[in-house]
């Protein structure tokens, strides 16, 4: 995994609260067993007129202005709805590497962590200063881009006084080194046998013992 | 010892170390579908990694499997047949349990699992998908989790989790006929939010929620994945110990009293104290029904549409749930004519619930143009059903009798119900586009769809016999 140290990137504004993941990607949009081939169907729904491919232009990601963003400000409570990775992979092919919100639902927030996005929280009041000083009025031109720095858990962007972000440590930790979740859980395998073992004697019920 | 809540004390038995502010947590069950699962079991099989313990780790096809009779691995999901044959492949090479498509035990994985008492009383049990919650009805601590945690899962037969913050939802008092767990749920979710619930685990507590009997108690926890918790469970009790006795899976003989001696003490001391606390009154409640595009969207079924004002939820969402639901502020929701009615899912297909149904359609007749459709949560359940007769019912009613899988519960490209179609729907999501491009879908139980198909619009189940009680 690509670690995450800092981004300067063109951001899309889509304050919306309760964005679900079946928003994000439509289910008929997963077309095959794979991670690849997902950001057509980045907000299918939203993005193209009914029955087809054709661009809605009231979408803001239709927008030109918009054209190569890395950064989606997004509405509390951001991925709601269904576990589905397919979500955090279309926005990745996307372009996207940073979601600037309120809040996420849990499952979401894992998913991008565990695909090296930065799912940062930020005040409602802050994502609302961002998304009208940096978006809105510039609609014809390309808008000026943010800086997200994850050392420092801070937004910068010119015109913008310095703005914290929050994430938990341990997803900073991870986001920065990139590294890969189960390799570093097997350096722990000989703890996890041990406790397997102890656990075993301990809940013998819990233990199915092979496929029936 | 100092007290503790049911949550504190599963996460205690499950923690094999904690660094950096999160748990390395133990994982007791691990469930695959088709449509999230297999490409976990495809990447770890393309790393070159191996299946930790595959005794713990079964499979289903559930989602995008036909529901029409007679069927085999060809849906009309495009390409949903890739799936079912590359999960089973993968299945076979991880030399995992699966489910599959002709199995008598196929069914909606967070049906299947507490029916074959593979979901226990504290076990930890995850699965790449968000209603995985609604095996906390048993007791467990179950969440939903990304295809990627899966293959860690998978990998170790751990996960690094986070430790959530507590809520306790009690819901004190009776329910009146025709009241059940998906209105207490949709209640919850309209006074607290979608979001109420992020990041927390839940306990649902309370003399209503003892009342339930188990498949109830799942279809309440099903729904706090709308309330974005991370899981939810019911302390187990002996109906659930009565639910689970000679279940497939579950233990037998010494180690079912070894295990009913540890269930035993899963409840919260009475000193524990919870991050946080809500309590509901369930007495007088009315069945409950969604007006939008969010579970939070939800009103009494006697309410009207609310207008901007009243509706608790901000003026860009309420402005656009209005539009994409075509209604419009002060019209009653039992006024409202439906196109389609569908019964089933992992929230509100299994017996008990088509029970509840069958009770309303009982000798009476969907009403014209209504499209009516009730697809059984298992294969087991549907043969049950079968056995005591509630298929007759739905077919005399005018309900087509299906396979059991999540069906119309999604769409993937597949059936829908049509753009712009109005369905009222025992399923979990409002969401747009959910149900079918264009099709707008009103969330209810099983009861009030049954109703809303008998008089082809929104309607008030405690109005039909036997529902119709004196105490109303």
């Amino acid at each position: 995994m690509q670690p995450f140290t800092t981004l300067t990137a063109i951001a899309v504004p889509l304050v919306r609260d309760n964005i679900d993941t079946d928003a994000i990607i439509p289910s008929r949009e997963i077309k095959n067993v794979g991670k690849i081939g997902l950001a057509q169907g980045l907000f299918a729904g939203w993005r193209y007129l009914p029955g087809g491919r054709e661009p809605n232009p009231d979408f803001v990601l239709n927008d030109a202005a918009y054209s190569g963003a890395g950064i989606l400000i997004g509405g509390s409570n951001f991925g709601c709805g269904s576990s589905r990775e397919h979500a955090v992979w279309a926005l990745a092919e996307y372009g996207f590497r940073a979601i600037l919100a309120p809040s996420f639902a849990p499952i979401f927030f894992d998913n991008c962590l565990n695909n090296g996005l930065l799912a940062a929280r930020l005040p409602a009041a802050s994502v609302r200063l961002i998304a009208s000083l940096f978006t809105a009025p510039h609609r014809t031109r390309t808008p000026p881009p943010l800086t997200l720095d994850l050392e420092r858990c801070e937004v910068t962007g010119a015109g913008l006084c310095t703005l914290a972000f929050s994430i938990e440590p341990h997803a900073r930790a991870r986001l920065l080194g990139g590294l890969d979740a189960i390799d570093f859980t097997l350096r722990s395998s000989a703890a996890i046998d041990e406790f397997r073992a102890a656990d075993r004697t301990r809940r013998p019920w819990a233990y199915l013992e092979g496929p029936a | 010892m100092e007290s503790a809540t049911i949550i504190d004390k599963i996460w205690r038995e499950h923690l094999i170390a904690a660094d950096g502010g999160q748990g390395l947590l133990a994982i007791d069950r691990i469930f695959l579908h088709e449509r999230t699962g297999a490409i976990a079991l495809k990447g770890l099989r393309e790393r070159g990694r191996r299946v930790f313990d595959a005794s713990q780790v079964f499979c289903t096809i559930d989602h995008i499997v036909d529901t029409r009779s007679g069927r085999g691995d060809d849906t009309l999901v495009p390409n949903g047949r890739d799936f079912i044959v590359q999960t089973r492949d993968a299945a076979r090479h991880a030399g995992i349990r699966l489910f599959d498509v002709t199995d008598p035990d196929q069914g909606i994985v967070h049906v299947i699992s507490p029916e074959l008492g593979l979901a226990l009383p504290g076990l930890t049990i995850v699965c790449p998908d968000s209603h995985t919650c609604t095996q906390g009805g048993v007791g467990a601590f179950a969440w939903g989790i990304g295809s990627t945690e899966a293959e860690h899962a998978l990998a170790t037969g751990t996960l690094r989790m986070t430790r959530p913050r507590s809520l306790r939802v009690t819901f004190d008092g009776r329910l009146t006929p025709g009241v059940g767990p998906k209105d207490l749920s949709l209640l919850l979710i309209s006074r607290h939010g979608a979001g109420g619930g992020n990041g927390m685990a839940i306990e649902f507590a309370g003399s209503a929620v003892r009342a339930l009997g188990v498949e109830e108690r799942l279809t309440l926890c099903n729904m706090a994945a709308e309330f974005s918790g991370v899981t939810a469970l019911i302390a187990p009790d002996d109906t659930t110990f009565e639910y689970l006795f000679h279940r497939r899976y579950a233990p037998r003989e010494a180690r079912w009293d070894l295990a009913l001696r540890h269930w035993q003490s899963l409840s919260s001391d009475p000193s524990a104290v919870f991050d946080a606390e809500i309590r509901i009154d369930v007495n007088n409640l009315a069945p409950m029904i969604t007006w939008g595009t969010s579970p939070e969207h939800a009103v009494r079924i006697t309410d009207a549409i609310p207008g901007e004002s009243a509706a608790g939820t901000s003026r860009e969402a309420y402005r656009r749930a209005v539009a994409y639901m075509g209604v419009s502020p002060g019209v009653p929701l039992t006024s409202l004519a439906i196109d389609a009615a569908f019964i089933g899912s992992c929230t509100n297909g299994r017996l008990a619930d088509l029970r509840s149904a069958a009770r309303v359609l009982d000798g009476r007749r969907v009403a014209r143009g209504v499209r009516a459709i009730c697809v059984p949560g298992s294969s087991t359940l549907k043969r049950q059903a079968e056995a005591e007769g509630l298929d007759r019912i739905f077919k005399d009613a005018g309900f087509e009798w299906r396979e059991s899988g999540c069906s119309l519960c999604f769409y993937a490209g597949g059936e829908d119900l049509g753009l712009g179609k109005r369905v009222v729907s025992s399923t979990n999501r409002n969401f747009e586009g959910r149900q079918g491009p264009g099709t707008r879908t009103h969330i209810a139980s099983p009861a009030t769809v049954a109703a809303s198909a008998i008089n082809g619009h929104i309607a008030d189940v405690r109005r039909f016999e036997p529902f119709r009680p004196c105490e109303y």
